[in-house]
Parts: C-alpha cells; structure tokens; sequence
C-alpha cells in the first residue's frame, strides 16, 4: 500500500497550485516604488582594449539618472572565485581580476562595460546606444589547443598561456598509472569533446537592488539558488556591506540548473548603482543577454586511456582534460573541472590506478561554471564511452563487461584511488533491475523490426555515480574551498501546534516545501498541512548554502531532520512534566505523547500550547517556546548510482536520430517523494538528452556566438523525447546522514549522455558502419558524415 | 522596440496610401517583423498593418486555381486548402507551432524570403502567380536570392493564385533548433511537367532543380533521380549541417516527395 502522507508519499507538489494558475511571484513579479531600470552596454567583440567609453551623450538623454563604468566602480573589488585549487606542482591558481564593469580590456562577447541605469527600461537602453565605446580588436583566444601552446595572445596578460592551473589528481599516482599503461595487454584511446551548453531556465535572471538611505539597509532581490552565499560574496567581498545591513531574497525561481549559483556582474551593478542614486534599481535579462551572459556549461576535450587486461579487467585509466573557464574565473568555476570531476572517474568499476590531468584555459568566451551536475556528466561521458569502446575492441558484451568490474556489495566502504570513499551500493543490482524494466530480452527483435523498416537500430547500456550532498566542510578546507557547505534549518513551532520550517537551502523548481514538510511530519506524526516551508530569504531563514549539487535533501534535509529532534526532545520534556512522568518514558507516535506502560496521553498541540502558555510548566529547568536550529554537516559525500539504456532508431539516409526507448534504474537511497523524484529524473534525462543529440554552444573564429538564440540552439523538445521508464525500487540508504537519502536532481543528466551516443554508435556499427566516435551533439548532419567513412 | 506609429486601414487603397510614408512598412502576422522590431534591428516610422483588410484574407478555388489571399494565415491554408490542394495544406501545417500559424500570413513568409522558409519552395513548385496591388509576378521572377524579392517599396502582396497540379507533395526536413527548413522540397506534377522547388539549402535562396525536374517529367518515380547528383557548391554550410550534407538531402528529399505526392 503506497503511504499517503510523510516519508514514502507522493504527496502532490503543494507549490505547483501557485505555479499553475499564474500566481508563482518571481523576482520580476516585484516592482518597488520610485524604481529605476538598468541596462547594459555590453562588448559585441571577444577581445579587444577598451580605448575609450564616452557616456555623456547618453547622461544626457531622456529619463537618465546615471551612466555607471569601471572608473565609478574602482572602490569595488571584482567577483570572487569561491575555490582555490592548488596546481600539480604546489603552487595556487592565477585569479586574474574579475571586473564588475570591463576594465582596460574586453574578454567576451557580452561583458559588461556600462550601466545605465533611467526611469524607464525603454529609456535606458536608449541611452545605451547613445554610450560610444572604442574597442581596439585583439586576435580572439577560442580554441583550446592552441590557447595552451604558449605562443599565441593571452586573456589576461598575467596568465602565461592562459593556463589557469595545471591540475593533477591523484599526483602521487602519476607515474605509477604510466606505469600500468605501458604494461597493460590493451589500452584503449578515445579523444572527444563534452560540448558547451547554455543553461536555459525558463526564467531568465533578474535583479532589484534597494538601498534604503534612512537605515543603511541593503536588500536584493534575486533570482538566485543561494541567497546567504550571494550575500556572503557580494557584501564582504565586493562592496563592502557588513552582513547585517544586507538582506538578500529569493522569491519563486524558475529554474537555474546551476547557473543561478553564481555571483554576477549584473547584481553588484545594480546594489552599487542602488547606494549611489538612492533609488531601487531593478535589471532584467532578455533571453539574448542570457546567453552572452548567463555562465556556460561543460567544454572539455578529454583524451581518455583506458588499460585492460585480455579478459576485459580493468588496470588503469588515464585522462588528459582541457577546460575552458572562458574569460574569467566565475564563482566555483575552478572546482567543476576539478574536484567535481576527478573525484568521479572511478565510476562503478574498481580501476586500481587511476590519474586525471586537467588544465583549466581562459578563452575569449563566457565564462563557464556549475550546470546541473557539474564535472560529473564530464566524468561519466569519458568513462562510459571509453569502455562501450574496449568492449568493441575486444569483443566483450559491454554490459558483461562493465559487470565485471564493478565494485561488489562486500567491498563497500570502498576507497576509490580518486580520493573519495563510497558508503554503499549494488551496482550489479540496479544493472539487473534495467535490463528487465528496458527488456533488453526484446531488443534482437526490435532491432529486427527496425531492419525491416530501413532503419538501423542500437542499443546504449551504461552506469554512472555522482557525489552529492556537498560536502564535509573540514575535507573541502583542505581542497581549496573558501566557504563551509554544511546546511542549516530553523524549526519555529507554533503554539497551536503548526510550525515554520526555515530551510537554508532554496529550491528553484524541486519542490522543497513538500519534500521538507513530508519529513517533519513524518517524524512528529501530524498533518503535512500543518506545516510550512520558508526558504530563500536570508532574514528569515539560517545561514545555509543553498540548493546545488543536488544537496538540498542530503544536507539540508537532514538539517530538518536535526532541528526536529530538537524540536521533539525539548517536546517530550514538556510532555513528562504535564504527564507527571519521567522524561526518559515519553514516546511520541502520530502525533501523541505516550508514557509506556500507562494509559497517559497529552496531543502534540497541547504541548505546543504549553510552551508558550506555560502556566504549568518546568520553567526552572527549561525555557519556554519551542524552536530549534541545527547546521548539518555531512561526514561524506552520497553516492547515488543507476544503469541507463537507450535505444534509437537512425534514418541510413538522412543521419536523424529518434530515440524510441530510454529507461533509468537509479539508487538514490531511500525516497522522501517518489513522484518528486521521477520528475527529477525525468527532467534531467531531457537536458542529458538535448546535450547529446541537440544543443549546441558555438563560436565563430571572431568569438561571436552563433548559437546565441533559439533559432540556433537546440533546446530538446516533447517531440524529441521518449516516453521513459524509471525504476528507483533499488535503494541502498546512505549510511551516514539520518535520513538515508542521497539525492536524485542531476542523475538524469549525467546517466544519460553516453547511452544516447552508445547507441546511436552501436547502431551504425550494427549497419556495417566502423564509427568509433562522434561528438555531441549527435546531429542529423554529423552522423550522416560519419557514415560517409 | 524603437518607437513606431501605428495603422490599421481597412481597405487596400488606404493600406497603399499609408505605405507610401517615409519609412513605412507592411504588418501582416508579425512572427518575423515582431521579433526583428524587438531586437532593434529595424526601425520604421509607421508599421501598417494588413490584417484589417478584410478582402485579402481568403482561401479559395477558382476552376484549377487556388486563391490565396495575401493574409491569409498559414493556419487558413492548412484547413481551408486540404481537400483542393494537399500539397500545399501539407506544408503549411508544418510551419512552426499553431500560435505561429495562426498569425504567420503567406504574403509576410514570401515578401521576407527567408531562405530556410517553407512556402518560396511550394510558390515555385507550383508555378504561381504573386499578385500585388500592382502587379502580377511570375514565381520564377519574384524570388532574388535570400531576403529579397522582386517587390518595389511599399507593394503590398494581395494573392497569390496557384495552379492545382495533378500531384504535389512537400518534405522539410527540420532545423533541429528553429524546426525552419534544413532543407525543403516541394515535388509538383502538372500536366506540362514536373516542377522542383527546393528551400533551406542554397546561399541563392530557393531554386528549382531543373535536372531532377526534367528527369520526373520523363518518368515520374523516385527512382528516376538516382543517377542524378546535386552540387555541394553554392549550398549553405552552418552549424547545422554541411554543404553536402544539404546537396544529400535535396536529392532524398525530392525522392520522398515524389513518392509521398
Ligand atoms: C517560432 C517560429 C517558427 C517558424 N517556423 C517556420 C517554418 O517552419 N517555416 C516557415 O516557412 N516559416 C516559419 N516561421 C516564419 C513564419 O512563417 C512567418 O509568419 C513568416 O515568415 C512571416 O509572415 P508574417 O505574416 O508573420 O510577416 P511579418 O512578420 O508581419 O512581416 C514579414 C515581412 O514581410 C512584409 N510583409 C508582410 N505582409 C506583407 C504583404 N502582404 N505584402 C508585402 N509585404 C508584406 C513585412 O513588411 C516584413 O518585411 C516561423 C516563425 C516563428 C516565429
């Protein structure tokens, strides 16, 4: 019988009654009295010296208030990078100045080099055209390979090469990993390119910044997934603003993805441009600024080695990755290549030696951070390509071969050779659990079916871990991390018996208000309903880093978890007192407090009711109210895993790929919300199958983005969708945060690339095609290509 | 948008009038003017719109001749024309989404020739007439290379009268980002001939392909273009797909009209 309330429910998404009938309230929604509007003059070329920026024409039209460029800006520090990663050879990265307002140079098409801000948006982008910029071209850095050589121009004159860092993980294992290569019967090579995307929320960033003279108070609202990490960035690091005096509020987000993670030019514009007019000053991006302007997703060209012994053991796997950062480093750009990636390369699989070189580039280009799943779709794309590819080569049956490495149920804990230590899991189950909800039994058939149809048809089987549940703060100290990544929640209860819960983690999409609730209630034993969700506003909920890395349940949730024992320790007290009974033989179920072995009960609201009426009530040994804080740190990381099968039919005589059938086994732990979790699963597989067969970021040799609208970037589609089968009945808890979870927000998304491209492989080879490698995304035109040989 | 004025005639003659200003320019469904206003990248003085002129928004069959008024909508064609002219209904279902449909007009699609659009392919295939407020053009003559046509300043397109040809059929294979044609083919077989109107894929615009034209006219089956080969020279080459990759696709594409027609 599926449960109807708390842990195990599909309890229907309380916030999608707002977000249905139109009654969501996003930042845009809000307009503050005596409002004024910015907009930006932005570089339309990737590089160049900024020669002059002549604003008093545009000062002088219409409505203007104010024509804001670096020369204003100059007491303003530049956007900080959240994580120092230290080079192979010891020494830290170069943190080039990430200017607020373009200073002395341009470095991408789109940066910011005025702000003007006037009464209205009309007016101000007016005044816009009216700003005269004077850009001296420089040869454009784009492609990696030649960015690194040495002998071409640099972004940043203090970075030799433009080579952020040179990255090597594990070090100690370097030669070692050589080593193995060398001897190994077989290696197996594969060079490919995890293509640049773009985000793409349904609701692009948004900004009002609201400088209030009379009390020195700064608020912003924001489109943001962590309003105390903005605040922490923006006022201590930037402007200057003492943490008290700044409020920062996210209201409803539409989507983020990761790219609303970050600290942008565009926000600190408009907080600076607030202090100096005394005046609101609200900015919205168009869909056109967010692609120059929005940070960027993946970019990375891999060589991946893979050695293997002649019955298919793995020996060693070796990487060599080139990562764009794009012009500047952005605010955890540096750790999505790295940390987020290496830590990952082991996969499923028990490769005894392992190393992964990554070099970050600055390029002429956006800069590149965090989208949904960052560093580990990278990881999980070379792995699971590498090895479709060694099972060609050696004539193994890929899924046979990816059994036989895989980490066994008695090996957990298992440390990997990439640093980090896997808690739980059964590989081998949740691979037994796809083959029969994708029945791969009947695909012989189908693909039969498909001959008799002119159409080629394959089949792409493949596994994947994440790291969630970022992350132990004192192990990320010692990486590089400038901030904590515990989670905190604040359990206000009511004196009538409902309560507040104050989350530091702020969906933008996920449904935290149902999932928390659902916890809580469970755990007290009353009404969902009598429970409240408050997130994404720094003066009404604790210090918490916010919803990324698919954290919020792993960490935050179990911040909820803490604060509610609290909550319910402190209840039972209470309870004892009214009962007349020793503390020690109060339960309390569904909502009742119990003394064992008695007939005694006292109601949750009772209680509730005697923490704020305590009229007879122990005030000598405890205070009276009822609320409770935790901060939850993680003692490790969560390892969701899964096995993913996709099966596409291809037209021989057009190149186009349809995907007919795409199922997901994934081990998330134990499930708050299942019909939660599918959605997420589901929406991730769409964005995993849009980089694989659809989008596309690209630059010309000038650094002008082509694919800066939706004429040219492909976003997926219904259309281009399957229907999907999901299977989560596969569940090794966590084993070390109380709840058991591991989250499921970006398994979508890292899981199913390399089915997608197995597949469309398997197929061509199925047609007699020897294709090894096509890049993403996997388009009607390069496939075409590739079978022209 | 830049400011604007704003008409919204009535009849034809004040339509023409309004379009002789400075500056003025032809409203008809706005799904490619709307959106070009938007960025800024035009600035008329006076935006006209045709969509109250009663008289041009129409579908009908006139002996072997299909009338279409110049506003009618792409969603009009794809009803009003299904049981005269499949062909062409066929295509106009096709182009965009039902909210584009709806609004999109065939004299907007073929005043702008855009060269990955639909309905320059099917006006060429056919051999229709483009009639103005005042002219009539010949669709081998109104079609000049991408975005231009042979339409004077301020010509406002009025109807465009095609031929019923005994079979016609359009295949469009989608731009997988703007679902506009990557290539287009309309096959259209008439009584004197077959015509090839072929969209998406040349730098010149849309162009027929006489070699294939004259082989179908001969014998009219898919096969009758295999031994045929479409140059790669000329063709669009972008992030969506090479030049061969286009010239390969006119030639299956042509093959799957003939068939399908
Ligand atoms: C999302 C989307 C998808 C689309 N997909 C497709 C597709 O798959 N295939 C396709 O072919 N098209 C597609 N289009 C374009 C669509 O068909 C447009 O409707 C068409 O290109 C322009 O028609 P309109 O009536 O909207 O013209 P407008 O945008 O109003 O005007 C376009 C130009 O034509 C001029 N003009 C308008 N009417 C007349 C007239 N009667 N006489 C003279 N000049 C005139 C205007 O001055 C302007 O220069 C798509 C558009 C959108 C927004």
């Amino acid at each position: 019988m599926p449960k109807d309330f708390g842990i195990g429910a599909s309890s229907k998404r309380r916030e999608d009654v707002r977000f249905l009938t139109g009654k969501g309230r996003y930042t845009d929604d809000i307009n503050l009295q005596g409002q004024l509007h910015g907009y930006f003059v932005r570089s339309e070329v990737a590089h160049g010296m900024l020669k002059r920026v002549a604003t008093e024409a545009a000062a002088a039209m219409p409505g203007v208030h104010r024509v804001f460029t670096a020369a204003d800006l100059e007491s303003a520090g530049g956007l900080p990078c959240g994580w120092q990663i230290t080079d192979r050879f010891g020494n830290p990265m170069h943190e080039p100045k990430h200017p607020v307002l373009a200073e002395g140079k341009v470095r991408h098409v789109g940066e910011p080099i005025a702000f003007v801000v006037a009464d209205t948006v009309e007016q101000a982008r007016d005044a816009a055209e009216a700003v005269e910029v004077e850009i001296e071209d420089l040869p454009p850095v784009l492609d990696m390979k030649a960015a690194v050589s040495g002998d071409g121009p640099l972004v940043h004159d203090e970075v030799p090469a433009n080579l952020c860092f040179d990255w090597g993980f594990v070090e100690d294992n370097r030669d070692a990993v050589d080593e193995a290569i060398r001897n190994a019967p077989h290696v197996t090579t594969l060079e490919l390119v995890n293509n640049r995307l773009v985000a793409n929320p349904m609701e692009p960033r948004v900004a009002i910044a609201d400088f209030d003279a009379s009390t020195g108070d700064h608020t912003l609202y924001l489109t943001s997934q962590n309003p105390h990490l903005i605040r922490l960035l923006m006022g201590a690091f930037v402007l200057g603003i003492p943490e008290h005096k700044l409020r920062v509020v996210a209201p409803d987000v539409g989507g983020a993805f990761g790219s609303k993670i970050f600290l942008y030019n565009e926000e600190v514009a408009c907080m600076f441009a607030s202090i100096q007019l005394r005046r609101p000053v609200k900015w919205a991006s168009t869909r056109s600024e967010a692609f120059v302007s929005d940070k960027h997703g993946r970019d990375h060209v891999t060589k991946i080695e893979l050695a293997l012994d002649d019955d298919g053991t793995f020996l060693a796997l070796r990487t060599d990755t080139l990562a764009n950062l794009g012009a500047y480093l952005s605010t955890i750009g540096s750790v999505t290549p790295t940390y987020l990636h290496g830590t990952l390369m082991a996969g499923n699989y028990k490769t005894p030696l392992i190393y992964v070189n990554v070099r970050t580039v600055f390029t002429n280009t956006v800069p590149v951070d965090a989208y949904r799943g960052a560093g580990r779709p990278e990881a999980t794309y070379q792995l699971e390509r590498v090895i479709d590819k060694a099972a060609r080569e050696l004539g193994i049956d890929p899924i046979e071969l990816r059994r036989r490495n895989f980490v066994q149920p008695e090996d957990f804990p298992y440390a990997t050779p990439v640093a980090v230590e896997y808690d739980t899991g059964d590989y081998g189950a949740v691979l037994d659990k796809l083959i029969e909800i994708a029945d791969l039994a009947g695909f012989e058939a189908r693909r039969k079916q498909s001959e008799a149809n002119g159409l080629l048809r394959g089949l792409g089987v493949n596994t994947y871990i994440e790291a969630c549940g970022i992350a132990p703060s004192n192990l990320v100290g010692q990486l590089g991390a400038r901030a904590g990544f515990y989670d905190s929640a604040t359990v206000r209860v009511n004196a009538t018996g409902g309560l507040v819960v104050m989350a530091g983690t702020k969906a933008h999409g996920q449904g935290h208000e149902t999932t928390f609730a659902q916890v809580v209630a469970e755990m007290i034993g009353i009404d969902e309903t009598m429970i409240e969700v408050v997130q994404g506003d720094t003066a009404h909920t604790p210090m918490g880093m916010g919803s990324s890395g698919s954290r919020s349940i792993a960490v935050g949730g179990s911040a909820v978890v803490r604060a509610t024992e609290k909550i319910i320790n402190k209840a039972k007290k209470i309870a004892a007192h009214l009962m007349e009974a020793a503390e020690a033989d109060v339960d309390l179920a569904d909502g009742t407090f119990t003394v064992a072995g008695t007939d005694k009960t006292v109601a949750w609201g009772d209680v509730c009711l005697a923490a704020y009426v305590p009229h007879n009530y122990p005030l000598e040994d405890l205070e009276p109210g009822l609320e409770e804080t935790a901060f939850y740190d993680p003692a490790n990381f969560t390892f969701p895993a899964g096995a993913y099968a996709c099966e596409v039919e291809i037209d021989p005589e057009t190149g186009k790929v349809r995907i007919d059938r795409f199922a997901a086994a994934d081990d998330f732990g134990n499930v708050i919300n299942p019909m939660i979790v599918e959605g997420q699963v589901h929406g991730g597989i769409a964005q995993g199958i849009g980089q694989a067969l659809l989008e596309n970021c690209a630059y010309d040799e000038n650094g002008q983005l082509i694919s800066a609208s939706y004429m040219d970037y492909a976003m997926p589609r219904a259309s281009d969708l399957p229907m999907y089968v999901v299977d989560h009945s596969c569940q090794t808890p966590c084993t070390h945060n109380p709840l058991g979870v591991k989250g499921c927000g970006e398994a979508g998304a890292i899981g199913s690339p390399p089915a997608v491209v197995n597949a469309v492989l398997d197929a061509l080879n199925s047609g007699g095609h020897k294709v090894d490698h096509i890049d993403m995304p996997v388009s009607p035109s390069r496939v075409w290509q590739a079978m022209q040989g | 948008m830049y400011d604007f004025q704003f008409a919204r005639p009535t009849s034809l003659d004040e339509a023409v009038k309004a379009l002789s200003a400075e500056d003025a320019q032809a409203l008809g469904g706005g799904q490619t003017l709307i959106p070009t206003l938007k960025q800024r990248l035009a600035a008329p003085e006076v935006l006209v719109s045709l969509t109250g002129i009663r008289e041009l928004r129409f579908v009908r069959r006139d002996g072997d001749t299909l009338r279409v008024g110049g506003t009618a909508t792409h969603g009009m064609v794809a009803r009003e024309a299904a049981a005269e002219f499949p062909g062409l209904a066929g295509m106009a279902v096709r182009i965009g989404d039902p909210a584009v449909r709806n609004r999109g007009t065939i004299g907007g699609s073929l005043a702008n020739n855009d060269p990955s659009a639909c309905y320059p392919a099917a006006v060429l295939a056919a051999n229709a007439t483009v009639v103005t407020n005042s002219r009539e053009i010949a669709a081998d003559e109104f079609f000049d290379g991408m975005f231009t046509t042979a339409l004077d300043e301020g010509e406002i397109i009025t109807e465009v009268r095609f031929p019923i040809p005994e079979r016609a059929n359009y295949q469009k294979f989608e731009q997988p980002a703007s679902h506009f044609a990557l290539v287009g083919v309309m096959v259209a077989k008439h009584a004197d001939g077959v015509r090839v109107g072929v969209t998406g894929a040349s730098e010149d615009g849309v162009f027929r392909w006489t070699e294939a034209e004259d082989a179908l006219s001969g014998n009219y089956a898919p096969e009758a273009v295999d031994g045929l080969t479409v140059s790669a020279d000329g063709m669009i080459g972008d992030l969506h797909g090479t030049p061969e990759y286009r010239a390969h696709l006119v030639k299956v594409l042509t093959k799957r009209a003939v068939a399908a027609s």
